[in-house]
């Protein structure tokens, strides 16, 4: 029966109307009870789902008799002392369901073995990003940020009503009654009770007003900052379940041929063969392809291959990697739309004593996260049920409602887990998540399951897209930099999408220049100017979004001007940090845990870089040798970060040694070529991503703070490169215009 | 036609074509969700299962060619290397978003059951056909180690 609540919970707050879940929940069950037709679907989940969307408890009748404890959107304790914890963000291995869940434990007091995470159902008045006003959804780095006083504030409600339930069933004054790890007490007549013996009569209790929660001093934390497991379970015994993992009654599973070129559509098909084959259901043609839909996975891959589809290329792109180059260096020659200007770089580059100048190219890069992508959708005429790994629910909710001609709220989203994402589930275009509401429309009342093979994926677009920069410098006769110019070339991701408004300010894409408009250093002079093309290549934020190629390029040419300059790299970022307290402090703690003084071991070099994402400061000093034949590796990665209050420390930790191996992908191997509009790599043997052999050690460090806690799912990614190709100069002598850096 | 297998311990008739996936048998077959497809072409190893004891792909290995042979998968490996890794894991949160975890477990058991003391090098080698988007290697290795501690503490 544990699914039933799977549905109970997805049910009492997916309508944004819902005032009182309790209600709404019993309600519910009646219909289920009654012979929902609900009913099926929640049977045929195992339990390990209903386990992670649901409550999980063992007997729907028992929480609703026994008088469950629901004080917000945000908490459910049981009777039988179990508190679940409901998680607005997309758990993708960033670590939303512990970092959540310790915030609410911290003030609800709660003993952390008692605290069960699920993820929360899609409903934005309910569960909003705090930052990104009235959308639900998980980006930028901003799950702990946006939720670092929502979440305690929930659980110090909870507390307060505990407590005077407490006062109330001991008829003693709720000062006197304290709690500690989920025991509430009054020391002076030993009476004690748990949370679940108080549920009941704490449901009865008057919510607090928001002004009456008073929330703990930092100094009595005994669970934020301390290193406590992670909540995100069965994760090593094969039972978390993943979208690629439900099955429901009746489903059938569906592949899709995508035509090769971006903007092909199909003109003619033939499937005669394929509908022959064993297991297969049904073939339909919908926008974006030929759907082969059978009773199991490989059935319809083998079908699929036998489709003799004729594509219509009339309005198919025709990018190629090595002409867009072409293209954009002869852009780059000339200025684009500012995004920043300060003095007169102009004027002050004709009084330079020394100028300097260079360029930088990246390529288009798949996010090609574990689990490829895939959707389940069930579509009965009046609603349509979806289980994937959302990443932001509310603008699919209305992209899929759109499509089908519902309410959004009839549009139900179960987020499951996420094997991986690196943005690429925040699909700007729901592109994926449309696809499936499409086939499940097409086969209305059956659900169906899209699965995308590796090739799908890696094929699909969406990519980080390709940049070219340049840069110029000039330095005084003192070696003061006093002048700098900074020319980016390439797609706007934020154009054409809902974003574009909050995005793109008099048409400049804040996410084509981050990193670079916004440069810490101190320079008098300064231009910084964006080119946007557009040659019809889907592209989307990719983990660190324009940091990812901002970071490189800002942080290998500072380092090439402190050359020149002939003075140390790091002397010469502090000088031009002026006023930046965390940057410092980053660099400073990086450079000392790392011995950047010291003599380095035969055959090692050392390179360092510094950059502030998502209000995160991250330094890191790269070691890298190099072998004779310009073969290199990457040998050992110190890491400072600065993200205020770390949570939970292990978790940042993990964050950062995963954001360095992600970033170093792209740094030593990662890229995605296009050839006339269609994408040459397919698979992980040409499309290559980091592997246990390239992988550093790392060492994290991080800088003790009181303030606030920003994010640390994206910040490290970007430092890794530029700090590896300034290690590599130091060893070669060489400069690395061009990533990935395939030979030193 | 029926290939009957020993999974998990227990034999199995599969009705299935013989040319299909062990991965898709168990996945879809057999309702075996724990080893993951992320590839489909033996790069990845998210399908790492035990053919008679040794780690191999199982998303390029037919039926046919596990006919009467020992399978073990993440739901049904219990050997003392196994439930020491698994510990490890979960002692040191390897862990992230743990889709290509199961087939590093048992990449990682596979190899602690043929060396207890393994190097760096040792580790690459077994290891370095099993991707992690997340790059979970850092603690990947060092639980590796752990678990290697641990079966030496014991024996």
């Amino acid at each position: 029966m544990k699914h039933l609540f799977s549905l109970l919970e997805n049910n009492d707050s997916s309508d944004a109307s819902t005032v009182d879940s309790q209600v709404n929940r019993r309600d519910f069950l009646k219909f289920v009870v009654i012979g929902g037709a609900g009913l099926t679907l929640g049977l045929s989940l195992d339990s390990a789902h209903a386990e992670m969307s649901g409550p999980g408890k063992t007997s729907a009748d028992e929480s609703l008799t026994n008088g469950q404890f629901a004080p917000n959107a945000f908490i459910r304790i049981e009777p039988d002392n179990t508190v679940h914890v409901i998680i607005k963000h997309l758990e993708m291995g960033q670590g939303t369901f512990t970092g959540l869940s310790t915030l609410i434990a911290e003030e609800l007091e709660a003993d952390w073995s008692q605290i069960k995470p699920h993820a929360a159902p899609a409903n934005a008045a309910l569960y909003n990003n705090l930052l990104w006003g009235p959308a639900q959804g998980t980006g930028g780095s901003t799950a702990i940020a946006n939720s670092f006083e929502q979440m305690r504030k929930a659980g110090a409600a909870a507390k307060m009503m505990l407590v005077a339930a407490a006062a109330q069933l001991w008829d003693l004054p709720a000062d006197e009654i304290s709690v500690s790890q989920g025991v509430v007490s009054h020391k002076a007549s030993g009476k004690s009770a748990s949370f679940g013996e108080l549920a009941e009569l704490a449901a009865k209790q008057d919510v607090p007003e928001p002004e009456e929660i008073t929330l703990k001093d930092p100094k009595d934390f005994v669970l934020i900052g301390k290193r406590i497991p992670r909540k995100d379970g069965g994760k090593t015994d094969g039972t978390a379940i993943f979208t690629q993992d439900i099955k429901l009654d009746g489903m059938q599973t569906a592949v899709v041929t995508h035509s090769p070129r971006f903007g092909g559509k199909v003109k003619t098909f033939n499937a005669d063969k394929a509908r022959k084959m064993p297991g297969v259901t049904d073939v339909v043609q919908i926008s974006t392809g030929i759907v082969v839909l059978a009773t199991d996975f490989w059935s319809a891959q083998k079908a699929r291959e036998t489709l003799d589809i004729t594509w219509d290329n009339s309005q198919a792109a025709t990018a190629s990697s090595e002409a867009l180059l072409t293209e954009y260096k002869t852009l780059a020659k000339k200025p684009g739309l500012p995004a920043k200007k300060t003095g007169d770089a102009d004027q002050a580059f004709k009084n330079a004593a020394k100028v300097i100048e260079a360029s930088y190219e990246f390529p288009y890069l798949a996010h090609a996260a574990m689990e490829p992508l895939n959707c389940v959708a069930h579509f009965t005429g009046d609603s349509c049920e979806m289980w994937y790994g959302a990443q932001i629910h509310t603008m699919d909710q209305g992209a899929v409602a759109a499509l089908l001609d519902l309410k959004p709220a009839a549009v139900k989203i179960n987020t499951l887990y996420a094997g991986g994402s690196f943005g690429r589930r925040g699909n700007p275009k729901s592109d994926y998540v449309l696809e499936a509401a499409e086939i499940a429309k097409a086969k209305k009342g059956t659900p169906i399951k899209l699965v995308w093979t590796r090739e799908d994926d890696m094929r699909a677009g969406y990519f980080r897209p390709m940049y070219y920069h340049t840069l110029k410098a000039g330095l005084d006769k003192d070696n003061k930099l006093v002048a700098w110019e900074h020319r980016i070339v390439g797609q706007s991701i934020a154009k054409g999408s809902a974003f574009e408004g909050m995005m793109v300010q008099k048409g400049v894409d804040v996410t084509s220049v981050e990193g670079a408009s916004n440069l810490p250093y101190d320079i008098p002079n300064m231009h910084v100017e964006l080119h946007t093309t557009d040659p019809g290549v889907p592209i989307q934020w990719w983990r660190a979004v324009g940091s990812t190629h901002t970071a490189y390029s800002t942080e290998t040419f500072i380092d090439e001007i402190a050359s020149a300059a002939k003075i140390d790299p790091i002397a010469f970022r502090l000088k031009l940090l002026t006023n930046k307290p965390r940057h410092h402090g980053v660099l400073k703690l990086a450079a000392e845990k790392a011995g950047w003084d010291s003599k380095l071991p035969k055959g090692r070099s050392r390179g360092i870089a510094v950059h502030e994402s998502f209000n995160s400061y991250v330094a890191q000093v790269a070691e890298v040798s190099v072998q004779d034949d310009g073969s290199y590796k990457v040998e050992r990665v110190v890491c400072a970060v600065d993200c205020g209050i770390a949570v939970n420390p292990d978790i940042v930790k993990a964050q950062m040694e995963g954001g360095i191996g992600f970033g170093l992908a792209p740094t030593l191997v990662s890229e995605i070529t296009m050839d006339n509009g269609a994408v040459k790599e397919s698979n992980f043997h040409d499309y290559q991503v980091l592997r246990m052999n390239q992988m550093p050690d790392v060492e994290v460090h991080i800088v003790p703070s009181a303030q606030a806690p920003t994010g640390v799912g994206e910040p490290a990614t970007p430092v890794i490169a530029p700090a590896v190709a300034n290690a590599l100069f130091n060893a070669t002598g060489k400069r690395y215009y061009r990533l990935p850096i395939k030979k030193a | 036609m029926s290939t009957t297998i020993t999974l998990n311990g227990k034999d199995t008739a599969i009705d299935a074509s013989p040319d299909t996936p062990l991965l898709w048998v168990l996945r879809d077959h057999l309702a075996l969700t724990g080893t993951k497809y992320g590839c489909g072409m033996a790069q990845c190893g998210s399908c790492t299962v035990h053919l008679d004891g040794v780690a191999i792909r199982s998303c390029v290995t037919p039926l046919s060619a596990v006919a009467s042979k020992k399978v073990t998968t993440i739901e049904g490996v219990a050997t003392k290397e196994a439930k020491a890794v698994q510990a490890a894991w979960d002692k040191l949160d390897v862990v992230q978003c743990g889709y290509c975890q199961s087939g590093q477990i048992m990449s990682a058991a596979a190899l602690l059951s043929t060396n207890l003391n393994p190097e760096d090098s040792d580790i690459d080698a077994a290891m370095s056909g099993n991707i992690c988007r997340c790059a979970t290697y850092v603690r990947i290795r060092a639980a590796i180690k752990e678990a290697a501690a641990e079966l030496g503490a014991q024996s």
